[in-house]
């Protein structure tokens, strides 16, 4: 069976698979860190006393957990040029898409790392004089992310094998690379297997470092 | 400048008029929304005015009705498996625990489009000529039960993970009790640990189900007229993109309701008398 | 009955026991007793094979405990334990936890076994709880179902591994009188408690524990009337002065 395995057409593609990759790694980049970002945004609105805000903050969490990742991703491929009346090409539509859907999912983190501070802490911050917000940027933030940063590496994990689906609008991702290979010369059975594999290294050696990470930062 | 945008809702409820023949697509082109087995619908183009040139609502349906019937199988197998596999990496035996180890690691770390194109391209190709022939050409429907096994091994993996943390989360005490009391380990794992496991995972298996339902649109890369694929179609024929995707937006969100109003039915059924939940203390 | 021979046991390269050697004859009652960390309830694991152990040998009504070939649900079933901390089912109501071993190990039909358990119930006084969940019970009336539950498979001999030390100090009397009853009617009983009143009313002889070693193992008036080790006058000075 692996007596015909073909090597040769990996090696000969490895620039355009290398190219995909990139493409992979840059959609990955910019979701986790606006994914973030606005995610710790979406935390802090839900959380807050404002009854607007909280509400709106989970009606968006709600939505986008709801709905599948290649429905949103052609929500914003499809649907968003028409509707702001212009074209918006394909890697800013998915980019978009990616970063508006993963910040659901790490709000729903960083509320959790938030709410896991316990009263007294804020209390504390409280009673030295410093506002709600001073309490929350310098006291529980900061201990919030540190206890969330295995969760968050994960998610990123599962991120990054999301971006896969980029498929579905033909972005030239590294899995997409993979399939144009594997179509032109014919050998499906080694680009896809490859293309697993080079996923399962690079996802399980993520995950091996946040296991070690998590044991450094456990109180 | 703005392009000019036909707003026209009733697309969504383009039906197959009544008595229409039923058989597989007719007129020319493919027709891929049409044959479905869930509305009989006819599969033919009827002129009933402007805009219902297809029956798009049987479309939908269709889709829907895949969706819930893929996504349930895959389930039933994610359940079982993943019950096993759990259970499995909490034995004593080593080499059981290192084998179901390695097969969370090894369908977690894969993306599941990837592990989709690997069942339905590569597997056939390496089994037995026999058994890879069947399933290229005998087998009926065979990306439905691509999709159903990809689907459910994939979730399996996350059950199992979720099982495991239920059994870690029961106190030794326990364990000792039920063994004290002659209990052979099979006795114990199925009359004590599993019983409380799978009360105190309800809330995360009930996230995982619902994932499944959505991870169910990932298989309309290898043609399974599933419901995003079939909003798709849909969109190209009518370029109601907007009604589309939001009558599908609402189903996909009123699945994900519908689940989790089961699965609190559920949890209330199985509610141990006198506990707030049914933890570790 | 129980015999412990030369037993020690050792968590990686600490040693939990060492060289423990005592018996229990039939109809007796011996307390075992000591400060924490003495190894008491890991000894009293080792007598029906819950913990393993790694050189020496435990004898139960003939049955070698460490043995290769020892049929250890069998050998158990034989054997009641009682835990620190109860140890009900709690997804189970009182009445199927006192049937579930009867039903699935000694093979009893489900009437058999709720007569039986009623009986027991109604021999700890807990007749009208058994609908109930573990739950919805005391500590006190649990650890008295936890013994019925025990009582329910007719052992030759009962274990307690610290039966009250979880129990507010306002139930810890209806526990002990449970097994005070029980010792009376001349159960073989192998006792892990600090409850010394307990060990001077019921038990033949006290067996005290420290640092993993048997330090003392006497008839209960010589252990309280003159024990022999310092260690052992240290401890009951310690716990007698409440």
């Amino acid at each position: 069976m692996f007596g015909a395995f073909d090597y040769q057409v990996i090696i000969r593609n490895l620039h355009l698979l290398w190219d995909g990759m990139q493409i992979t790694f840059l959609l990955t980049g910019v979701a986790i860190v606006g994914g973030i970002l606005f995610g710790t945004v979406l935390a802090l609105m839900r959380l807050s006393r404002s009854m607007v805000l909280s509400f709106l903050a989970g009606r968006y969490v709600d939505a986008f957990r709801s709905t599948p990742l290649i429905l949103v991703i052609f929500w914003f491929y499809f649907a968003v040029p028409i509707a702001i009346g212009r074209p918006i090409g394909d890697l800013y539509s998915v980019l978009i898409a990616f970063t508006l859907f993963e910040a659901a999912y790490y709000c729903e983190i960083i509320r959790a790392g938030i709410q896991s501070i316990r009263m007294p802490q804020i209390h504390a911050g409280l009673a030295l004089g410093l506002t709600r917000w001073q309490t929350m940027k310098n006291i529980v933030l900061p201990q919030a992310f540190r206890n969330m940063v295995p969760v968050l590496l994960t998610q990123a994990i599962v991120l990054f094998q999301d971006t896969s689906l980029v498929y579905v609008v033909g972005l030239k991702d590294f899995l997409t690379a993979a399939d144009l290979v594997a179509a032109r010369d014919n050998r499906v059975v080694e680009l896809y297997l490859f293309a697993a594999l080079v996923y399962f290294l690079l996802c399980w050696l993520g995950s091996l470092l946040v296991k070690r990470l998590q044991r450094q930062y456990a109180i | 400048m703005a392009m000019k945008y036909n707003w026209d809702w009733s697309v969504v409820l383009c039906r197959a008029p009544e008595g229409a023949a039923t058989g597989t697509g007719g007129s020319g082109a493919q027709l891929p929304g049409g044959t479905s087995a869930f509305t009989g619908g006819a599969a033919q183009t009827f002129d009933t005015g402007a805009h219902c040139a297809q029956p798009y609502f049987d479309w939908i349906v269709s889709g829907l009705g895949w969706t819930v019937v893929v996504s349930i199988f895959a389930w039933v197998i994610a359940f079982s498996v993943g019950s096993v596999i759990g259970v499995a990496r909490t034995l004593d035996q080593p080499w059981v625990r290192r084998g179901a180890t390695t097969y969370v690691e090894l369908f977690r770390n894969v993306p599941l489009l990837v592990q989709m194109f690997v069942w339905f391209f590569v597997v056939p190709e390496l089994l037995p000529k026999e058994t890879g022939n069947f399933l290229k050409r005998q087998l009926p429907l065979p990306e439905y039960w691509t999709a159903i096994v990809c689907l459910g091994f994939y979730h399996a993996s996350r059950t199992a993970e979720q099982v495991r943390a239920g059994i870690e989360a029961i106190p030794r005490g326990q364990t000792d009790a039920a063994l004290a009391m002659g209990l052979t380990p099979a006795q114990v794992y199925r009359y004590v640990l599993l019983p409380v496991s799978y009360r105190i995972i309800i809330p995360p298996l009930t996230s995982d189900f619902m994932g499944i339902f959505k991870n169910s649109s990932v298989a309309l890369t290898i043609g399974v007229l599933e419901l995003t694929a079939q909003s798709r179609q849909i969109a190209e024929y009518t370029f109601n993109i907007f009604e589309v995707f939001t009558v599908t937006t609402v189903l996909y969100i009123l699945i994900t309701l519908i689940v989790s109003t089961i699965m609190r039915f559920v949890e209330k059924r199985l509610h141990v008398p006198g506990t707030i939940a049914l933890g570790g203390n | 009955m129980i015999e412990v021979d030369k037993l020690s046991k050792w968590y990686g390269d600490f040693q939990v026991l060492d060289q423990c050697s005592t018996r229990v004859a039939k109809g007796e009652v011996v307390v075992i007793c000591g400060p924490s960390g003495s190894g008491k309830s890991t000894l009293i694991k080792c007598i029906n094979g819950l913990e393993p152990f790694q050189q020496g040998a435990v004898t139960v009504n003939g049955v070698s405990v460490g043995a290769e070939g020892t049929n250890l649900p069998k050998l158990r079933a034989s054997i009641g334990m009682v835990f620190q901390n109860f140890e009900l089912f709690p997804h189970m109501t009182v009445l199927d936890n006192i049937c579930l071993a009867q039903t699935k190990v000694l093979n009893r039909n489900r009437a058999e076994a709720e007569e039986r358990a009623m009986q027991l119930l109604n021999r700890v006084g807990l007749a009208d709880q058994a609908p109930k969940h573990p739950a919805q019970l005391s500590g006190g009336q649990q650890q008295r179902v936890a013994i019925a539950r025990a009582l329910a498979m007719d052992p030759i001999a009962m274990l307690f591994d610290e039966p009250t030390s979880a129990l507010d100090p306002e139930m810890i009397n209806e526990v002990l009188d449970v097994m005070v009853k029980l010792a009376l009617e001349g159960m073989t009983m192998m006792v892990v408690t600090h409850e010394m009143g307990f060990a001077r009313k019921v038990a033949d002889r006290v067996v005290f524990m420290d640092g993993g070693r048997i330090e003392e193992d006497a008839k209960t008036d010589e252990f309280f009337g003159a024990p022999r080790g310092e260690r052992a006058q240290l401890f009951l000075s310690k716990i007698l002065t409440h």
